[in-house]
């Protein structure tokens, strides 16, 4: 068992019956599917809420995730919320297990294409992240609750937002990283 | 927002253990790194599939057969505003080809030592906010396009979900085999 936990990479076979596992004892046990993105807007709104709790009262979207039935706002540190910070949590225990924690800012892959300017990676991540959560507000959910939960329960807008990520985020790639020969394999175990 | 903050203990811890146990696996399953994630949508490195794939068939089997035995009241679907969702689904995508993480693996990346996933997740709460002001809009504008509810495939075609499940399971394992037998030749060259 410790043997298993110290290893550094676990199939994605086993990760996925995992997770997949993981999705049966959440149905079970709080009647919630898996889902980290909405969150985000419970965290955002939160902060706006310091400065303006007026317009965030106002807005129809903080409503539409947050709202209480008799008015007011339901619980923001709600069960996904708990669930996305020891997130964090539970990558760090299985990177320092495995030795395979490292403090890094530029990914190899983007530095063997844009360089190892730390600035620039960091604009994109940021571009990025900004571009995600737009996306997956707009979908209603993201690669845990459309993807896997989504996925799972056969969800017809699941699915729908599934296959147009894949496809989107593979045109990207290919703006991004050229459409050059696909060397399958070779770079499977590019860690 | 503030006048009620925190959910009930029991509900935080439920969600304190789950986030741990997910972000363990896909720490472990080297989904939260930025090469395995970009290379998925460029077809050299399959990881995210497989064990996306997995999860969902097992995933399926476990859920649908807890439904049936009457050990859950009921499903927890999204509904189908297909505009939006496949619109999304289209931004989404270029997102997480530039970050190179999504939501979920941004937050274990974190805890794995990715200091540009960090960038990330700040770049993603001022998304969040700006997505809210635009909420009215797309609410009115694209939300009610191919509306069709909180639908399954299952609930649309009249046909046993079980169908579907089985279809699934032996796409995933007719590709995983593929997939498996591509990489060993891959290996030997």
């Amino acid at each position: 068992m410790v043997g298993l936990l110290r290893k550094p990479r676990w199939s994605p076979y086993v990760v996925g019956i995992g997770i997949g596992v993981l999705s049966w004892a959440t149905f079970y046990f709080m009647g919630k599917a898996l889902g980290t993105s909405t969150s985000f807007v419970g965290a955002a709104g939160s902060a706006l809420c310091t400065v303006a709790p007026e317009h965030v009262a106002e807005n129809a979207y903080y409503v539409k995730e947050y709202g209480a039935k008799g008015g007011g706002f339901k619980p923001i540190f709600d069960w996904q919320m708990a669930l996305d910070i020891s997130l964090v949590l539970g990558a760090f225990l299985a990177a320092m297990l495995g030795r395979t924690f490292k403090a890094e800012s530029v990914p190899t892959v983007w530095a063997e294409r844009f360089g190892p300017s730390v600035a620039k990676r960091y604009a994109a991540a940021f571009v990025g992240g900004f571009i995600l959560i737009f996306g997956a507000r707009m979908a209603g959910g993201c690669t845990s609750g459309h993807g896997i939960s989504g996925g799972l329960q056969l969800a017809v807008s699941s699915w729908t937002f599934f296959v147009s990520m894949f496809v989107s985020g593979v045109v990207a790639a290919a703006v991004l990283f050229g459409f050059g020969a696909r060397r399958a394999g070779k770079e499977a175990g590019h860690v | 927002m503030f006048e009620h903050f925190f959910a009930d203990p029991r509900t935080i811890l439920m969600g304190v253990i789950t986030g741990l146990v997910f972000g363990f696996l896909l720490q472990k399953g080297g989904v939260t790194r930025y090469n395995v994630i970009v290379n998925q949508f460029r077809f050299r490195d399959f990881t995210v599939l497989k064990t996306m794939l997995t999860a969902i068939v097992v995933g399926a089997v476990g859920v649908y057969a807890m439904l049936q035995l009457g050990m859950i009241k009921g499903l927890s679907v999204k509904s189908a505003e297909l505009a939006m969702n496949a619109g999304g689904g289209l931004v989404f995508g270029v997102g997480m080809v530039l970050l190179g993480y999504c939501p979920g693996t941004a937050l274990a990346a974190v805890g794995q030592g990715s200091r540009d996933a960090a960038v990330g997740i700040a770049g993603a709460l001022v998304g969040a906010a700006v997505y809210a002001e635009a909420y009215p809009w797309l609410a009115r504008v694209v939300e009610p396009m191919w509306k069709f509810g909180k639908v399954t495939f299952a609930d649309v075609t009249h046909v046993s979900p079980w169908w579907f499940i089985a279809g699934l399971a032996a796409f995933a394992v007719g590709l995983f085999v593929l997939l498996e037998k591509r990489e060993r030749r891959a290996a030997v060259a």
